[in-house]
């Protein structure tokens, strides 16, 4: 599934154009259309624009801050528009770009490793919770070296865990698959 | 979801959707006193993280149950402003971190019964929303899938504790054992359905949790059995959180997570 739509002409492709430069709160150097948090743009049921986000963990603390990125970017040009929340599709990091995952890893953070669906295809809660899988094999985004070890499965936020590099020795954030 | 007819547009009846906004509501809370006082930083953070996303997934819920009971309710009033009868959590979330008879000082928090409970809830929700993706009733679909992400995360984390702390040491071993010897009896609430429950399934939306009752003991006997505890009885009094009727302890969890709100209904920020 392709994470973003195609940029339409007209109206909207003003809008996509002026949210692009939007950035995710936490981490400033990916935007949220790479991220997969914006998803449309739209007329909406009673005249004007509709921007459509879809949050990531449910308790996410940044929807907020990244709803009035929204309308204060588009005030600026005198665009009204109404933030819808979509909840489905559900949010899953499978939506990040490569793009996106180069800049994470430039910026200090390790991108998802694996699908949301982990390596072995079908999401089993069993298997999941399985003690004896592993966390996964993480390559550290300073050295690139894969002696990593997981510090903790929770980290700065929500979406996050800590790790550290056994070879360099940085500590570093993992981004988790979703 | 059940035999019964259902309408493809089927909505979960709004006290459904509360008991599930008030079990994430609830546990999160309880699972918030830890944030600052985690035996060690990493488990401060767990908590923390878990605590969060169980407020999310309350909020979600609660915007939704918003919706649906209109009158200008909102997720602030159905949270900050219904009293301890009104509230459809089971029991089993609103116990404090402590043995039964242990002291009521707050040193006195035991890890072992907060690692034991989010497992026991973790390995039903993890169940439940699973089936709950399926149902006709569209948001509470989308929010399920949400919501099953994150319970998975949160079923590794005290499934992972709890067969460190049963395969520990003795004294680890003597804690877990008396946490799941405290708290199982209050699992006994998850399995017959409540008059919302039922409403639920028969209007299409809903899952009977009864269903989920073999699976969930699939889980937990090879969690317990690797963690070398005994699983033990889970009879006697059977607690009627669900039902509104709750133990001692919600009053002051309310009191303490409502009193800002009530102190200042009409604050915005």
């Amino acid at each position: 599934m392709t994470p973003t739509a195609t940029v339409p002409a007209g109206k909207h492709a003003e809008v996509w154009a002026a949210l692009e430069a939007l950035t995710d709160p936490e981490i400033p150097v990916v935007t949220l259309r790479e991220l997969g948090i914006l998803r449309d743009v739209r007329d909406g049921p009673g005249g004007g624009i509709e921007v459509v986000i879809t949050p990531t963990y449910s308790g996410c603390p940044a929807m907020g801050q990244i709803e009035d990125d929204v309308h204060s970017t588009l005030a600026e040009l005198g665009i009204e528009a109404r933030v819808v929340t979509q909840l489905a599709p559900s949010w899953t990091t499978d939506w990040m770009s490569e793009a996106a995952k180069d800049k994470l890893r430039a910026y200090g953070i390790a991108p998802p490793q694996c699908g949301s669906h982990g390596s072995g295809g079908e999401i089993s809660v069993m298997r999941f919770s399985a003690r004896a899988a592993a966390p996964d094999i993480v390559p550290c985004p300073q050295c690139g070296s894969k002696n990593t070890t997981e510090t903790s499965h929770f980290g700065s936020t929500a979406c996050k865990a800590l790790y550290r590099c056994l070879d360099c020795l940085e500590p570093f954030d993992y981004f988790k698959p979703y | 979801m059940g035999a019964q007819a259902t309408t493809a547009t089927a909505a979960a009846p709004l006290d459904y959707l509360l008991h599930l906004a008030d079990n994430a509501l609830i546990l999160g809370q309880r699972n918030a006193e830890w944030c600052g006082h985690g035996p060690i930083l990493e488990e401060d953070l767990a908590l923390a993280n878990n605590s969060l996303d169980l407020i999310g997934q309350a909020r979600l819920l609660y915007q939704y149950a918003a919706q649906i009971k209109g009158n200008g309710a909102t997720e602030d009033t159905l949270a900050y402003f219904r009293d301890v009868p009104d509230f459809r959590n089971y029991t089993l979330l609103e116990l404090p971190h402590r043995a039964p008879l242990a002291a009521t000082v707050a040193g006195d928090r035991d890890y072992a019964t907060t690692i034991v409970r989010n497992f026991l809830y973790s390995a039903l929700m993890a169940l439940l929303w699973e089936r709950l993706q399926g149902s006709p009733d569209a948001h509470l679909a989308a929010i399920a899938a949400k919501s099953l992400k994150e319970v998975r995360y949160h079923l590794r984390h005290s499934r992972d504790w709890l067969v460190r702390f049963g395969d520990g040491t003795d004294e680890s071993h003597a804690r877990a054992q008396s946490a799941l010897d405290h708290l199982m009896p209050y699992t006994q609430e998850f399995w017959t359905a409540s008059a919302h429950e039922t409403a639920a399934c028969q209007a299409g939306a809903g899952v009977d949790a009864g269903e989920l009752r073999t699976d969930w003991n699939t889980l937990v006997d090879s969690a317990l059995a690797e963690a070398t505890l005994k699983r033990p009885s889970d009879k006697g009094y059977v607690t009627q959180g669900k039902h509104g009727v709750h133990s001692e302890h919600l009053g002051f969890v309310l009191a303490e997570m409502q009193s800002l709100a009530r102190a200042h209904p009409q604050a915005t920020w």
